[in-house]
């Protein structure tokens, strides 16, 4: 029998997504090194306890790779001028996928969990077959919610950080006025962290997946059977 | 979905035939042509959108500087200013914490100070709102007829805008309170009834110099008013000490610490919004909290 697929255009991701996507990695970008530039100013984060350092933000190498250094005033006119365009890009992007109903690609669902493992353990080698997934699996479903309840907390601890008698209520809600600090720092790594993820997902599914989050539609190949002619 | 059909009917169906296998190969070519097509609009398109970007961002670095900072990110600090100044509620309190929890307050920043300083000496000029066609008036105030004016104490924290913050006890005289006695902040020389309802011909502004003029701050009046910012002359139970600005200081929790200048020598109700050191060599003006 002749193996013969046919091709088929499948569109994946609305334009709106897409540009909301586009829009939020520059813009995110730029958020967390005009932060990095607020951040030397008083840089006093690490890992570790006692007197032990297993990791501190940042070693010096880091600031004279980036050109970090006495930049405070600069940070900080590019983190109250591109908050804004994180903030309404990301109301946006909410505001869409609540209309659109694509939430209910994006939320996780009851297997979510579950599924998310098995294709873990996919991802990793240690299972050989995937399991059967919708637009997203439940890792991205998880994934992609909670990197949006960690923008929501961006701008909640910014917010406190930035208004801190203003919205003194958040401030005290943060913890007080440090540890709102600590969380929106803390909150960057896990950006920084998602974006490595991500980034190796991506790489890894191939040019199709990725060429669907810019034009947004996916190419796909079916296998055809024998069919009389006119069906064609 | 995929179109698999059940094994069993694979020996009954018959095989594709050329002409279905043509057929199918014109199409998928033509989906193809396609695909490129839609690709390379996209691509391109997002391309452009990168570049706008760029050229966005090189535009706003170019637009011409406002003190030391690009004009267009100048601007959109003074949008937020303007929003914050128009939307928010300049009464609403900083938190306050026990007196317990105060901590010693580390020492930075020394321009204005130096060390050719008599505190004995000292005077605090009070430059009364002038605008055009009004005279001038001065009033000049000792530590004791400041100390002699009611006494507020407070621990809030202070909060450096290079991102360190302490809590701190302070205690002096509430601005609003000197300005009672000493009605220096309106036009027409009358003290202001209602902090909440200011008079029309109030000072839009106030300008704190340093006695050797090397530091100075301006902060708007809604903030000069609210009932947290003191002419503080104690911090932590103790008379103020001269690195911390003494005899006397400006201590707001509605400001970073680079707005709460210390060793005050003179106090001015500006129309104009006034130099402020920090806010010249890059930093936001309103630098509000």
């Amino acid at each position: 029998m002749l193996a013969i697929t046919e091709k088929k255009i499948v569109a994946k991701h609305p334009l709106a997504i897409r540009w909301f996507h586009w829009v939020n990695f520059p813009v995110l970008s730029l958020m967390i090194w005009s932060g990095v530039l607020i951040y030397w100013a008083n840089d006093v984060y690490r890992l570790g306890w006692g007197d032990t350092t297993v990791l501190k933000f940042f070693p010096k190498s880091f600031y004279q790779a980036f050109n970090i250094p006495f930049k405070l005033a600069q940070g900080m006119s590019w983190h109250f001028v591109l908050m804004w365009v994180f903030f309404l890009n990301g109301v946006l992007y909410v505001g869409y996928t609540a209309v659109s109903g694509e939430w209910r690609y994006l939320l996780p669902t009851r297997n979510s969990f579950r599924e998310a493992w098995l294709v873990t353990l996919h991802d990793l080698g240690l299972r050989k077959e995937a399991p059967p997934v919708g637009k997203f699996n439940g890792a991205q479903q998880i994934a992609y919610t909670s990197v949006i309840l960690m923008g929501v907390g961006s701008v909640l601890t910014g917010l406190a950080i930035y208004k801190p008698t203003q919205f003194g209520w958040l401030t005290t809600l943060c913890g007080g006025y440090k540890s709102a600090r600590v969380i929106h720092f803390g909150l960057t790594i896990g950006y920084v962290l998602f974006f490595l993820v991500h980034i190796a997902q991506v790489v890894r599914a191939g040019w199709n997946n990725f060429r669907a989050m810019v034009a947004g539609f996916e190419v796909v190949e079916e296998p055809v059977l024998p069919r009389a002619p006119d069906e064609l | 979905m995929p179109l698999s059909a059940p094994a069993a009917d694979n020996h009954e169906t018959p095989e594709i035939s050329p002409e279905q296998a043509a057929a199918i190969l014109a199409h998928n070519q033509a989906v193809e042509r396609q695909v490129r097509l839609r690709s390379r609009r996209a691509f391109v398109g997002l391309g452009l959108a990168g570049l706008a970007g760029v050229l966005g961002w090189r535009w706003l670095l170019n637009s011409p500087p406002a003190e030391g900072l690009p004009g267009g990110l100048r601007k959109v600090l003074e949008a937020n200013e303007t929003l914050a100044r128009t939307y928010f509620k300049h009464a609403r309190l900083a938190p306050e914490f026990p007196k317990s929890r105060a901590e010693k307050l580390r020492f930075n920043g020394k321009v204005g100070l130096p060390p050719a300083f008599d505190p004995a000496t000292w005077r605090l000029t009070v430059q009364g709102y002038a605008p055009s066609g009004n005279s001038a008036r001065t009033q000049h105030l000792t530590l004791a007829e400041l100390q002699a004016l009611p006494r507020t104490e407070m621990t809030t924290e202070f909060k450096c805008i290079e991102g360190w913050s302490q809590i701190v006890s302070w205690a002096g005289v509430r601005l609003s309170d000197v300005l009672a006695h000493y009605p220096l902040a309106t036009a027409s020389g009358r003290a202001i009834a209602d902090l909440a309802a200011q008079p029309p011909d109030v000072a839009p502004y106030v300008s704190l110099v340093t006695p050797d003029e090397k530091y100075y701050v301006g902060i708007e009046i809604e903030a000069a008013l609210h009932p947290q910012t003191l002419l503080c002359y104690e911090m932590n139970g103790a008379p103020l000490t001269l690195p911390h600005g003494a005899p006397l200081r400006l201590v707001t929790p509605l400001k970073y610490g680079v707005k709460q200048i210390k060793r005050i020598g003179t106090i001015a109700f500006t129309a104009q919004r006034p130099a402020d050191y920090w806010a010249q060599r890059g930093y936001d003006w309103h630098a509000g909290h």
